[in-house]
């Protein structure tokens, strides 16, 4: 039996690891959450190329709360040189979050940037997608704590 | 003397500091980890309701902190290997201190005696309209929030290894006696079952461990992160012929841009780095239906590149992403999302 438990913990521990994907509450309507979501983002000095609608058509297809937006940021200088010099990684430029209601609540969500590491092992890389994974983040736990400070 | 009174008070001192740090820290764990699917007061959302009652008393100790080990694989539910016992417990307690009639529920790790082939249709008969034919869950997960869904709280995958691991016989012999008031899972004793065919059941949900994990808790396998192909056209032949090719694959072109559009001054964007945005709306809200967090990779992109002088089209590998979400329900859609890309690759280069 014990045997038994270590090789389902084994196979188990290899599959879904909490940490590829980021995600986080924010107990605030949208449009606030939104705004302070593009706040942060600018705060840590990324620029915001566009912000992306994915809502068209949910209302009519069922769904209460249909605000769905994914949000597109990064450094310019640095999106142009990575751009150039490692064109396989241009179908993941730039970063982005996304973000949707779910009733009175806003929830945020990207993929981890480490996540990135594990695609392309070229080592000149990997300092960019360290320093994303720690800017996300603090984006994340900025919004997290800030809307803890609201509630109170 | 004196100083085992000092160790004395200390020691009193030290228990109240003890449990309000536990507390702190375990509402602190809960609200970074959980609170995203399970609700900030734990009545649910990506995730099923944590905070009821019911649930509360009936689960024991060793169920809450196997789950939060091991998640549920391919049922959405991660696995938390990296915090250590007491964050663990620290996150328990924090879920104890939800209102609930506190029981000393605590279910031996031993089998329970029953019949699994007597189960078996028992188990077609009474749960498998809610849990699936082999226990592997409702369509989607957690409780109906801004999404459309045919029931208030979708059932969990009960063929799920992570389940399966962190339940003992009693706890889910328990579950069926009781039911959980205030979700759709009630109590068969009330619905005419005894308690030996509820033993049969028990053996019976049991003996999916044996079987090879269902697909419902298996991920796709990891393959290359980019679809590419290399195009013999120029860069403006080519996007011509992906938005051909985005027609003709039934998807609404919505946009066609330089990567670094609203990077740089309108007029000197870089016209060597293109994509093309295109969606099937009704695959967009079905994705959706099932996982509302798809989004991260929607809608369809197709980069167009022209680097030296190669020309490359190229989109992400939905099969590669699809492992994080941790959704087998995801893996048919990956899989169709992946066959679309390529045949518009293909058909883009031809
Ligand atoms: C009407 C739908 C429905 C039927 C029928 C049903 N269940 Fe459930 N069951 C649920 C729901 C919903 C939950 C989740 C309750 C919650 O959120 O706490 C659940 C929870 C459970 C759980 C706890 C698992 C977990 O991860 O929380 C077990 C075990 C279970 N059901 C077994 C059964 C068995 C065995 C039968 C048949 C005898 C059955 N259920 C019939 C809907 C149903
Ligand atoms: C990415 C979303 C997600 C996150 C994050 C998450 N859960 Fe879950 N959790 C789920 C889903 C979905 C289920 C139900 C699985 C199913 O339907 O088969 C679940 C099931 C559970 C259950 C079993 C409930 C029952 O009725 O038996 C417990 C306990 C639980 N989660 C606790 C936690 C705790 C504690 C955390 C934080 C450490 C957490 N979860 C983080 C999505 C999540």
């Amino acid at each position: 039996m014990k045997t038994l438990l270590a090789i389902l913990v084994l196979a188990l521990g290899m599959s879904a690891h909490a940490d590829e994907l980021m995600m986080a509450r924010i107990t605030q309507p949208f449009p606030e959450a939104m705004q302070m979501l593009q706040d942060n983002i600018r705060f840590r000095d990324y620029t915001i190329s566009r912000v992306q609608r994915v809502d068209v058509g949910l209302q009519s297809g069922g769904f209460q709360t249909a605000e769905y937006r994914i949000v597109f940021f990064g450094r310019p200088e640095e999106i142009k040189k990575l751009a150039n010099e490692h064109y396989e990684l241009i179908p993941y430029l730039p970063l982005n979050i996304v973000i949707f209601a779910e009733g009175d609540d806003t929830l945020i969500l990207a993929a981890s940037p480490l996540k990135l590491g594990e695609f392309f092992k070229n080592p000149v890389l990997q300092p960019y997608f360290a320093r994303w994974e720690q800017d996300m983040r603090s984006i994340f736990n900025d919004l997290k704590s800030v809307d803890a400070d609201l509630k109170k | 003397m004196t100083k085992l009174i000092v160790l004395y008070l200390l020691l009193l001192n030290s228990i109240p500091v003890l449990a309000a740090e536990t507390a702190t820290l375990g509402a602190r764990l809960y609200s970074e980890q959980c609170a995203a699917c399970h609700g900030a007061d734990g009545h649910g959302g990506v995730g099923v309701p944590l905070a009821l009652p019911s649930f509360l008393s009936s689960v024991d100790d060793d169920y809450l902190r196997g789950t939060i080990r091991l998640g549920r694989p391919g049922r959405v539910m991660p696995g938390f290997s990296k915090l250590n016992n007491s964050e663990i417990d620290a996150i328990v307690s924090h879920l104890r201190s939800w209102p609930h009639k506190p029981s000393s529920a605590k279910y031996p790790h031993t089998r329970i005696r029953g019949n699994a082939s007597l189960g078996k249709p028992l188990f077609e008969k009474y749960c498998a309209a809610c849990h699936g034919v082999h226990g592997e869950g409702g369509h989607g997960t957690g409780v109906t929030m801004s999404r459309p869904r045919n029931a208030p709280i979708l059932a969990p995958a009960l063929n799920n290894p992570g389940f399966l691991a962190a339940s003992s016989d009693y706890l889910i012999k328990s579950t069926l006696m009781h039911g959980r008031a205030g979700t759709p899972m009630t109590s068969f004793l009330q619905q005419g079952l005894n308690e030996r065919d509820i033993n049969d059941i028990v053996a019976y949900v049991r003996s999916f461990e044996a079987s090879s994990p269902h697909p419902s808790a298996t991920l796709l396998e990891s393959e290359s992160p980019i679809l590419v192909q290399v195009s013999t056209y120029t860069l403006e032949q080519t996007v011509e012929k992906v938005k051909v090719a985005v027609g003709a694959a039934n998807l609404r072109l919505i946009r066609v841009q330089n990567l670094d559009q609203g990077f740089v001054p309108k007029g000197k964007e870089n016209p060597n780095q293109v994509i093309v945005y295109s969606c099937d709306f009704g695959f967009l809200n079905e994705a959706l239906k099932v996982d509302p967090r798809v989004g991260l990779f929607l809608p369809c992109r197709i980069t167009v590149t022209k680097h030296g002088d190669k020309v490359r089209v190229m989109a992400v590998n939905p099969k590669r992403l699809s492992r994080i979400f941790n959704n087998a329900e995801l893996n048919a859609l990956c899989d169709q999302m992946y066959q679309v890309y390529v045949g518009i690759l293909e058909e883009a280069v031809l």
